[in-house]
Formats: structure tokens, sequence, C-alpha cells
């Protein structure tokens, strides 16, 4: 068996891909329920129909899409120009950290001016995080896969440390979080729903990034560079300043995605603003690379992971399932899709039997 | 009675060893995976694998040998997922990698939830008899637990295989020019599935190391970042098996010191001292990578690239 | 029929490949104790022929025997069990290892310890047996080509190989050094080894060869005694039709200088010298060719000259405009334009569209856009142009340029340089694997681009192109530029030597 190029990717394959890769990861996970006494069928009826059977339901969706989406958005953009930033869950955490910094102050003003100077925060304290991987890798060729990744460990410490610590609010009894916000501090909602202001960001966001990329001089160098840094290069290109830039906006997204979470849904800083058991920065990783590096399919799987979420946490408490299965259903998902893109652009060939000899390279004569 | 200064620093070195052996194992494994062109990014995930597969069948056997067996077992055959992904189908080795680790993560925590709060069986501390009772070394060295010795012997069989054998030479050709090595007979195919699914094994055994000697339970994601650290730690042990255990003490040591320093009452945030690990091991990557700018040695010159023989 | 002498066998090999069939049932006998001499031009089908021989790859009908045996190859190893070595044209050798350590590779087992001792032993047995000079214990990466081509030779001695199947072997190496490879080769000839030679040069075809096998488009379009035939016969079993290389006329007048380099000196990536004090320069309407075997510095030289890497000394004046500290895109919008070398690699972006690559390197000209905004139209606009102006085949503006062959990939990237508003073009291995029509194009595009007053640097490792394009030749070896002479008086020996690292003081 080998792989022959196809002249032509498959188109009918490039949609079909993502699609068969979602039933099979279902199937997949299906046996590790079975294996569990757990009965698939009921699992995933649950959580489709709490995702997205209820308006509730949706709502809520909607409310683990934004911090998905702003995250994805910035995971892709690197990822768009090779370079591979998978610590949007630090990213994340000192945003959320930024944001918070703004209200510890004890300004207690307008949202008018303590909102956007709590995203400032967020988006800088971010954009700082993702810009000391990049400069290493600019000046120092120092491989930002790991750099990127450890930081996000010293990102969760270090806001552990504020939240057990000095911004610690005295009457949480004994558990780790900030005093709520005051009013001032915190994003407008949906009357009678989670869905926050930060949801409007996040789409704007993608709209604004669809522009840079495809009608832009900037995005231009931005595929180029993706593309092939050595013709990147010979274009007069310089990779070392758009590293810097796109991580910026890379680590400002998602520093903006821990501002909407803390100011739009927690109220406060505490210890899991991302789910333990599958943080939404990992989930953005997973997201920029199925969405095909474009915006608006960000949006779409981040809202279709937020149905998972959801999902998950319906059968967790319902039917004492494991919530890991969001993380290995994302996982497997991105598996087949990997597998099935290959097949979109070479095919499989299988040699004919009667081709090969039986024993090595004699055969007599 | 206070404890004098030097108990304390044979303390800190005797774990920094115990620390420090689970990253070996995986940089060892690593080392070989790389040295064959496939990056594995996935080795958290493997190490998590291995931890719960480990406890989970020692747990159940109520032997701690049988359970180091199965999650070398079980990493390598989690590690042939990214062998098939990567070799076979030749898609993106971060990408696979980065799935991998996430999978690994669910996987361990849907299998781990019932084996949470349980104590499991471990490894004894084993004097060695005579080499034990040297000074100083002798403590460190000596008084470990039997993977902290498989460790040992591991090392240097793993440098001579590498240096010194047609099967090291036939890896290190993969790893460097794998058109070259197919041309000659060797394949490039078996190679370098052998070098990832051996680098599977041994983070299983790195992952297993935690759960059964360095603790005995098992903790959702008790890797705690160190598949990652163990990456680093291979670019500053220039894929050399023998330098990877310089490394994999250094960091041992940091996580020691950093478990021991309130101990002795030097006032530094906790959370700050649990940051030494991670921080430690950026700035390795930063003078590694500096090192090898300036020396201009590097990774293998195939890693990371696929390998066709009949695309043109 | 008696099959005792016959080496080697192939009947009816066919090759396909996705929308190509390299090889169409293709015929070839190779003699015991032979030069057999395959030729053709570019993309003939001569190195998947090779290819299949030492089973690289498996070839989708035929038969092959050896030795009177028929047999299948599955893989290198299967061949190399039968006596089959091959010299490729890029070589294949781990450039971190010693020339021993590259020579033993794939002769093991397993776990068994490598004897470095014994092989060294035996590779200067063999270096003294057929007079291959190289030291078994040096790194691959510091030796020269020529040497790293005997590392190739002694490798398939050393496995005790009966047939050995040679790449082009003379197209890296300087006049002299060829000879000393014939000189090896009827070495190995007198031993009874039968060779297989691939070239298109015909002059050195007539001199080595005892038989001549012809391929073209594929098919075996005739094997000839070397005695029975000519050049001018080969070349047109060869291309099928008659060719003449049109001399170009050389242009009278010179206008103002336009590059002026002066005392440069540069590193290679492993930060060793690459370029020690060269100094030259090139006038308007003048083609400047730069000689020299490849890796002694034409690609940092091509580098430094057009931006994309600095010297560590000397200077680089464009249109008398110093340009010191300045970026690749200074250098572009002083009127630098560069055909790379590595047209995959460099010159393109493989996965996007032609329009995309057309405006490469001039995405951010006024023409192409506004402000912050690029306008796609207007590249897709000039695309066609480019298409139209320079017969570029393909589907459309819209098709990835990865699916492009050779020859209109290099088409793609000469429109995109020469259309774009400047004053110095820098042009590297130009023809490289390009079929006849299309090399006559290229050459034909930059004779005329030089009588239109626009002047060149043209880097190549082929002499009669040099020879035939350029006003001037400068040598260059080792870093250093070994001299200029005028193309019209040089004579190609004293090239070759200056080639191999003697001054034209010394060869004059």
């Amino acid at each position: 068996m080998r792989l022959e190029l196809r002249l032509e990717r498959s188109r009918k394959l490039e949609y079909l891909v993502p699609v068969v890769s979602v039933l099979l990861s279902l199937v997949v996970c299906a046996v590790l329920l079975l294996s569990t006494g757990a009965n698939p069928l009921a699992a995933y009826s649950a959580m489709l129909k709490e995702a997205f059977g209820t308006s509730y339901g949706i709502t809520e969706v909607l409310v683990k899409a934004t911090p998905l989406i702003l995250c994805g958005l910035g995971v892709m953009l690197a990822f768009k120009m090779l370079f591979w930033n998978i610590g949007a869950e630090g990213q994340l955490h000192m945003g959320a950290w930024g944001a918070t910094a703004v209200v510890m102050t004890g300004w207690d003003g307008s949202p008018w001016l303590m909102i956007p100077a709590m995203m400032l925060g967020g988006f800088a304290a971010g954009a700082l995080w993702a810009l000391i991987p990049a400069y290493l890798k600019v000046k120092l060729n120092t491989n930002e896969i790991i750099t990127t990744l450890l930081l996000n460990y010293v990102a969760i410490l270090w806001v552990a440390h504020f939240i057990y610590g000095p911004w610690k609010d005295p009457v949480s009894f004994g558990f780790p979080m900030t005093m709520q916000f005051p009013e001032g501090a915190q994003l407008l909602r949906l009357a009678g729903t989670r869905v926050h202001l930060g949801f409007v960001f996040a789409l704007v966001i993608a709209v604004a990034l669809y522009f840079i990329q495809e009608k832009s001089r900037w995005g231009f160098e931005i595929a180029v560079t993706g593309g092939n840094p050595n013709a990147a290069e010979y274009a007069g290109m310089n990779a070392g300043r758009n590293i810097l830039l796109v991580m910026l906006i890379s680590g400002g997204l998602a520093g903006l995605a821990g501002m909407v979470e803390v100011s739009g849904i927690q109220l406060k800083l505490l210890k899991d603003i991302s789910p333990h058991a599958a943080p939404y920065g990992y989930t953005a990783i997973i997201i920029a690379w199925l969405a095909r590096r474009n915006p608006w399919g960000v949006v779409l799987v981040s809202i279709l992971m937020g149905g998972l979420y959801v999902g998950g946490e319906t059968v967790q408490i319902t039917m004492k399932l494991p919530v890991n299965i969001v993380l290995i259903i994302q996982a497997l998902i991105l598996f087949f899709v990997l597998g099935g893109d290959i097949l979109s652009r070479y095919r499989l060939v299988f040699d004919r039997p009667g081709q090969r000899p039986k024993k090595a390279a004699l055969s007599g004569g | 009675m206070e404890a004098s200064p030097l108990v304390l620093v044979v303390a800190v070195l005797q774990a920094a060893v115990r620390s420090g052996t689970p990253i070996l194992f995986v940089c060892i494994g690593e080392i070989y995976a790389e040295r064959s062109g496939v990056l594995n990014v996935g080795l958290e995930g493997l190490m998590l694998v291995g931890a719960i597969a480990g406890f989970s069948v020692g747990y159940s056997v109520g032997n701690p040998v049988v359970g180091v067996i199965a999650a070398a077992i079980a990493g390598a055959l989690f590690s042939l997922i990214h062998a098939y992904v990567t070799i076979t189908l030749r898609a993106d080795q971060i990408v696979s990698g980065l799935t991998l680790t996430i999978l690994g993560t669910g996987i361990s925590g849907f299998f781990g939830k019932p084996m949470i709060g349980q104590v499991g069986p471990g490894f004894d501390q084993i004097a060695i008899p005579g080499l034990s009772s040297i000074p100083i070394l002798g403590q460190v060295l000596f008084r470990q637990d039997a993977m902290v010795y498989l460790s040992y012997l591991l090392v240097p069989i793993a440098w001579w295989v590498m240096y010194k054998t047609h099967l090291g030479l036939a890896i290190r050709s993969v790893g460097e020019n794998p058109a070259t090595a197919d041309s000659l007979g060797v394949s490039v195919t078996k190679v370098r599935y052998g070098c990832v699914l051996f680098g599977g094994a041994m983070a299983g055994l790195g992952g297993a190391y935690l759960s059964l000697a360095y603790t005995t339970m098992w903790i959702e994601q008790m890797s705690g970042g160190r598949g990652w650290i163990t990456l680093a730690l291979v670019i500053f042990a220039a894929w050399n098996p023998a330098r990877a255990m310089l490394g994999a003490y250094l960091f041992g040591g940091a996580d020691a010191l950093q478990l021991r320093v309130q101990a002795v009452g030097i006032e530094i945030p906790t959370y700050f001292l649990m940051m030494l690990p991670y921080v430690l091991t950026i700035t390795i990557l930063v003078l590694a990578s500096r090192a090898s700018m300036r020396r201009r040695i590097g990774a293998p010159a195939a890693l990371g690239l696929p390998y066709a023989r009949e695309e043109r | 029929m008696t099959d005792d002498k016959i080496a080697v066998a192939l009947r009816g090999i066919t090759k396909r490949f996705p929308g190509v069939i390299a090889n169409d049932s293709v015929d070839l006998e190779l003699r015991e104790g032979e030069i057999h001499t395959l030729l053709g031009e570019n993309g003939a089908g001569k190195s998947t022929l090779m290819n299949v021989l030492t089973g690289i790859y498996r070839p989708d009908a035929g038969s092959i025997s050896v030795f009177g045996r028929t047999v299948q190859l599955k893989t290198p190893k299967d061949a190399i069990d039968l006596g089959i070595g091959m010299v490729h044209q890029s070589f294949k050798l781990v450039p971190t290892h010693t020339v021993t350590e590259n020579i033993v590779l794939g002769l093991g087992r397993g776990f068994s310890r490598v004897k470095l001792d014994e092989a060294q032993a035996r590779v200067a047995t063999l270096s003294k047996q057929y007079g291959v000079k190289v030291d078994p214990n040096a790194l691959v990466w510091q030796l020269s080509i020529g040497e790293q081509q005997r590392v190739e030779i002694l490798k398939i001695l050393f496995r005790g190989a009966k047939i050995l199947l040679l790449d082009e072997p003379t197209a890296v190496l300087t006049p002299q050094e060829s000879e000393e490879l014939f000189h090896t080769l009827r070495s190995m000839r007198e031993q009874g080894h039968s060779i297989v030679f691939i070239s298109h040069k015909l002059d050195e075809v007539m001199t080595i060869s005892d038989r001549i096998t012809v391929l073209r488009g594929g098919k075996n379009v005739g094997t000839v005694l070397v005695q029975d035939t000519n050049p001018q016969d080969l070349s047109h079993l060869m291309v099928g039709r008659e060719i003449k290389f049109a001399t170009f006329p050389k242009k009278e007048s010179r206008g103002e200088q336009v590059l002026e380099v002066e005392g440069v000196d540069a590193l290679n990536t492993r930060g060793l010298p690459a370029l020690k004090g060269v100094t030259f320069s090139v006038a308007a309407g003048e083609i400047l060719g730069l000689a020299g075997v490849a890796g002694n510095g034409q690609q940092e030289l091509a580098q430094v000259i057009t931006g994309l890497q600095r010297p560590t000394a000397g200077t680089v004046r464009v249109q008398g405009a110093d340009m010191r500290g300045k970026r690749a895109r200074h250098f572009i919008d002083a009127g630098v334009s560069y055909v790379p070398a590595d047209r995959h690699g460099v010159a393109t972006v493989g996965d996007m569209s032609l329009s995309h690559n057309s405006v490469l390197r001039r995405y951010r000209e006024p023409k192409f856009g506004k402000g912050p905004l690029l306008n796609f139209n207007a590249a897709i606009g000039y695309a066609r142009r480019l298409i139209k102006e320079f017969n570029i085949s393909t589907p459309g503006h819209a098709t990835p340029v990865r699916s492009l062959s050779g020859g209109n990939l290099q088409k793609v990237i000469l429109a995109r340089e020469m259309t774009t508003r400047h004053h110095l073009l820098v042009v590297m291995s130009a023809t490289r694997g390009l079929d006849v029509g299309a090399t006559e194009f290229v050459r034909k595009t930059l004779n005329d681009h030089r009588h239109q007053g626009g002047s060149i640097v043209l880097i190549s490792e082929d002499l009669e192109e040099l020879l035939s394009l350029s006003d001037r030749i400068a040598v260059i070896f080792h870093g250093e530029i070994m001299g200029i002479v005028d193309a019209e008086t040089a004579r190609i020996e004293s090239l070759g030597l200056m080639m191999a690292g003697q001054r034209l003081s010394e060869v004059a």
C-alpha cells in the first residue's frame, strides 16, 4: 500500500472529510463509552438536545463559543504564518489577570471607561505574554512550540499566586478568588441569558481578520510566509517584524478572551477560568486547524465545539460520564481530518499481489 | 534538631535523581525518534497514557513490574497512531503530536476516573551493597528504586547503540538524509516506525515512574508539563543520550529544590517557586539555541519532514 | 543468441507518473565491460530508467534481467545485492557523517558493531586500485563536489558492484576533473565493470562511450556504436529535429556601471568564509557570466548582490548608490531583479496561484493596491498579460504553481522578474533541468534583454551556456574571483583551470 499524488486536490473530499471525521470520532468514542457500560446513543442524543435543542442551550453554547472564537482566531493567525502558538491558554490567563488588575486598582467608574480599560489591560497582558516566545524565536530561533506551551504553566501559576495571595477576597471563606467586580466592570449581557458583549467583539474581530487576510498587503505577507518562508525573504518581507506583529495580535486576542470571561461570565478572577478538563486555549488549537485557517470557519467550528462543551457538561451531571469525552472527541476528529486531508491530496494505491514475487530478488531464469 | 546543610544537600540531590528519572526515560526515547527524523510533541499525552496504564494494571495485579511493562506497551501502542499518521500518511508531525497530547490527556482522564484516590503498589528503595556506602555519591545515586537503576543501564546502552552499531548509523542517516539511507537499502519506514514506537514505550515508562515510583497513585494530568520539558531537554542534549542524563538531573534538581526551599524557610512565594522548573527549562532552551546558532549545529536535517520515495 | 555477455537487459520497461509516461516500453542492453552512454535531453526519461534499474522506482510493466537471470527489483537493496550501484545526480550522502560512515551505511544489520577500522583499510585499498583519491576520515560536508563524487564511486565499489550507473556525473565537474573521472571509468572498464553513463554533452559522449542509446520522450529511439555515429546524428536523434544553438551577437556599446561589487566578504550558512574580497562590475547592456563548480560561493554572491544576505566586508553599489545595511526590499526598490536557482524552494510559493506568485516581489507597488489594501484584480490582469507574452502553458491564472512543469514555472519567474522595472537582473542556473525548447526560449529572452540595454549577472555551471551568452566571464573558486576574461577570446581549457583554482595570471 502506498500513496500517489493526485493531480488535482479532490474538492468533494475536502468537504466530505470533516463530516465523515465527526461521525467516525463519535463511533470510536461510542466504543469507549460502551466499555464503561454507558449507552452512547442516549449520551449523544442528550448532548445534542441540551446544546442545540433549547433556547437556553443555544445561549449557553454561544457563551462557550465566545472565548473559543477569540482564542481560535489568534491561534489561526499565528498558524497561518507557521508560527506554532500553542500558548493561547497562558495568554488567556494573563489576559484575565490584566483585566482584573484594572479592577484591583480600586477604581469604580463608568463602564464606558472601565470596560475599554479592562479590554486594553487584557489585550496588553496577553500580547506581552505572547511576545516573549516571539522575541526569542526572532532573536535566537528558540523553538516556539516549547516556549509558548511552558509559559502556559507559568501563567496559570501566576494567576494562582494572586488569587491565593494578594488579591484574595477576605470574605471568600478561603476560596481562591477575588471579590466580585463592581458593576462598571461587568460586560453587558443579553437580557435573561449569560450571552455577553464579548460575543459581539468576537464576531467583529472575525470580520476584521477576514479583511486583513484576504484583502491586505500584510495579509498577503502572512500567507506567503506561511506558504514558503524562503520565498517571503526573497520577496523582501520582514519575517521578524511580522512574527512579532502576528504574535502581538494572537496573544492579544487570547488575552481578550480572558478579559471577556472574567468580565462577562465569572465576574471575578478565580482558578478555573478555563475548564480544567478541556481548556479553551487547547481547544483553540483544534479549532484553528479544523477551520482550515479561515475566520468564518473558526466561528462555525467554535460554535460546534461550544455545543460539545455544553453537551459534555450535561452528560457529566445527568449520566455521570467523565467530561473528558469532550477532549477525546475533539482529538479524534482532528486525527481523522488529518488522515482524511491526506486522502484528498493523495490516492491510496494497492500493489497487486501478483506483481510481488514471493521471495526477495531472484526468481531464476 | 535542625538538619545540617550537608544532609539537606544530599537529600536534594537524591530527590533530583528521582525527579529527573521519568524525564530521562522520555528523553532517551524522544532522542531516538527525532534522530530518525520524526518529531513527537505528543510526549505529554504518552506519559499520561503510560501513567494510567501502569497504575491501573499495577493496581489490579498488585505488582508494579507488571504495571511498568503494561505502561511501555501502552505507550508504544499509543504512539503507533502518531507513526501511522506521520510516516505512512505523511501528515504534519506537529499537529499530529499536539493531537496526541490532547487525546492522551482525555483518554487518561476518562479511564483514570475510577482510580482517583486509590493507592497502588510501588517500587521500594534498594541500597546497592557496597556502592551505597560511598560517601555522598552512594547516598545520591545508589539508594534509589529499581527503575532508577534501569535508567542507569539504559543510558550507556542507548548511547552505544546510537553511535557504535549499524542500527544507530542507520537511524542517524535516516534522520539526516532519508533518500540516501533508502538508496542503500535501509528501510526508512521501518527505522522510523521502530524509533517512534521505542520513543512511545520510553514515554510510557516515564509516565509509569510517576504513578508507580515517584508517587503511588493516579492524579489527573499528573505529568505536569514534563513531556514538554523533555522536548526542550532533547535540544539541550544535542540529541545525545549521554547528555540527556545531565539535562534530566538538572531539571530534577530544580524540581527537588522548589519542593524543599520552603522547608529551609526562605521567603519566596510558593507559586513563584513552582514556576522554577518551567522557567529553568525555558532558560536552558534559550541557552541551547544560542549555542546552536553560534556553533551551527542543530537538529537532524530531515526532522519533521515526511519521506516518500516515488514523489516527483 | 547468447546472453552470456549481457550484464543487464531491460525489456519493455514502462513507468508512469500521474499525468506523464516517463518510460514507454524501453529496451536496453548493457554488455559486460562496456561504457554505454544513455543520451537524451532533460525529461527524456534517463533518470527514471536508471531509478528502475536501482530498485528506487518499480516499473509498471517490463522485465529486467541481470547476468542472464530475470530479476524483480523491489527495493534498492535488491539492486545492491545484484551488484548494481548508481551515482545519482544529487549525491546520496549524509553530509554530517564521515566518508567511511557513508560508505558502510546499510552494510550491517541491527546491533552489530560498525567496524570502522577495517572499513577504512578497505577504502584505502580501493582508492589505490582505481585511482580515486579521498580521505576516509573527512566529514562529507567539508569535501569538494568532485571529492564527494569520488565517495559515491567508492561506495559502489565497496559493495562489490559490477554494474555502475552514473547520472550526468560531469555536470558538476571542471573539464579537468571530468578527464580524471574518465580515466577512472576506463580503468574500471579494464577490470571488467560495466558502466552506464548518462549525459547530454555530445563531445564527451563521443570520447568516453563504446555504445550509445538515445532516449526521447521516454522511448528508446536507437542504440549505436560510437564509431558508426557523429554528434550531428546524435543530436538529431535526441531532439527529433535539427538543433542549432543560436550564437548570440554581443552588443557593441556598453553603458554606465550598474552594479559595482568591491572587496566583498561573506559567510556561508555554517558560518565559514564563503566569499573573499570579491570585486567586479557590470555595465548597462552587458551580460557578465559567473563560472565555477557548484558550491564555490555562487549562492552567497547571488544573495549578497540581491540583498538577501549581508556581506561581512566590502561594498555593493547599484547605479552608484551604496547599498550598505540595506535589506532585500531596498534592493528590489533599487531595481534589482533576481531569478534564483531554487524555483520551488525560493522563487515561488507552490500552493499559491499563478497570479499571487506573479506579484510576489511586486505587491508593494502602487499599481497593485492602495494603502494597506492589495488589489487582487490588478494581480490577475497582470498574470494574464504574463501568460500571454511569455507563452506560459497553464490552465489559468488561478492554478497553483506547484502543478506547473519546470519550464513553465521558470517562465513565470522570468516573466515576473523581467517585467518589473529594473536595472539589474541576477540569474542563477537559468536553464537547469529545462528541455531544449524552454532552454532556447530562456536564452533568447536574456539576450534580447541585453540588447535593450539591460545588465545581467548570469551564474551557471554550464560553460557552453556562459560562452554563448556572456560578454565577459568571471570565474569563482573557493569564494575568490580567479579572473575575468572576455567571452569572445576565452578558451575552455583555461576557464577549466581557473575553475580548479588557478589564477588568470597563471593560466594566461
